[in-house]
């Protein structure tokens, strides 16, 4: 996948279904977005059960990362530019 | 007949590699071009079982097919997802949401029964509890014929 798993990442879920990383980011980040599969995040078109949501936390990113041998894994990832591009998608907070 | 892109799942269960060359061979028969999607374990398992090509045509890297369909550089007329775990559920409500072709999956393994009952997007299910031996996938799969206009 290149880049992501290049960065400095902290896996905050693993070996969960895609759904229970979705209702997880929704239970613990007040700030949310929700998009739709193909969505990019860094160089990552998202790959998930519609819809994703994707958490905000200051300048952290929290998102679904799926692989089709190891499932899907929720990342913690921090970028000052591109959580505040993910804000001008946001609906709720 | 128009393009068919099959995306495999992790090649884990022997049945995948099996039914995917036997719907390439399907649906080349009925005119289609298949292209295939996977990661790189699964690509190279069909690749080093064909290599003179009887069967396979296109080979991407799954990760690129996603991206290209995400970004409205190509499309499908139809689309055969594997699954056998949770991200194949992924895959295939994924490939429902970016792609406008019409989606089937091939749902096998152990577990087939409870991954069945998460598919909750418009697709055709076609499914077996198939591990080693692919022929009730087959089964499966010939009597939904996909391949038919």
């Amino acid at each position: 996948m290149g880049c992501v798993e290049s960065m400095n990442y902290e896996i905050l879920l693993r070996d969960q279904s895609f759904k229970e990383c979705r209702e997880y980011v929704r239970q613990h980040f007040k700030e949310y977005i929700d998009v739709q599969p193909g969505f990019k995040v860094f160089d990552v078109h998202l790959i998930g059960i519609p819809p994703i949501a994707i958490g905000l936390e200051g300048d952290f990113i929290v998102f679904p990362y799926t692989k089709p041998c190891h499932g899907t894994f929720l990342l913690r990832m921090e970028d000052t530019a591109e959580a505040a591009r993910l804000r001008t998608f946001r609906k709720k907070t | 007949m128009g393009s068919a892109l099959l995306v495999l799942g992790c090649p884990q269960v022997p049945v995948q590699t099996s039914i995917a060359l036997y719907l390439i061979n399907r649906l080349k028969k009925s005119g289609f071009v298949p292209v295939v999607a996977g990661n790189k374990a699964a690509n190279t398992l069909l690749v080093i079982a064909d290599p003179d090509r009887h069967y396979l045509g296109e080979v991407m890297d799954l990760d690129r097919a996603v991206a290209m369909i995400s970004d409205k550089k190509r499309d499908f007329e139809r689309c055969f997802v594997f699954i056998h775990n949770d991200a194949g559920i992924s895959y295939a409500a994924t490939m429902g949401a970016i792609s406008r072709a019409k989606v089937f999956t091939l749902v096998y393994g152990e577990h087939y029964d409870d991954l069945v009952k998460q598919i909750d997007f418009p697709c055709t299910v076609i499914a077996a509890k198939a591990v080693h031996n692919p022929l009730p996938l087959k089964k499966a799969l010939d009597e939904v014929s996909p391949w038919a206009a």
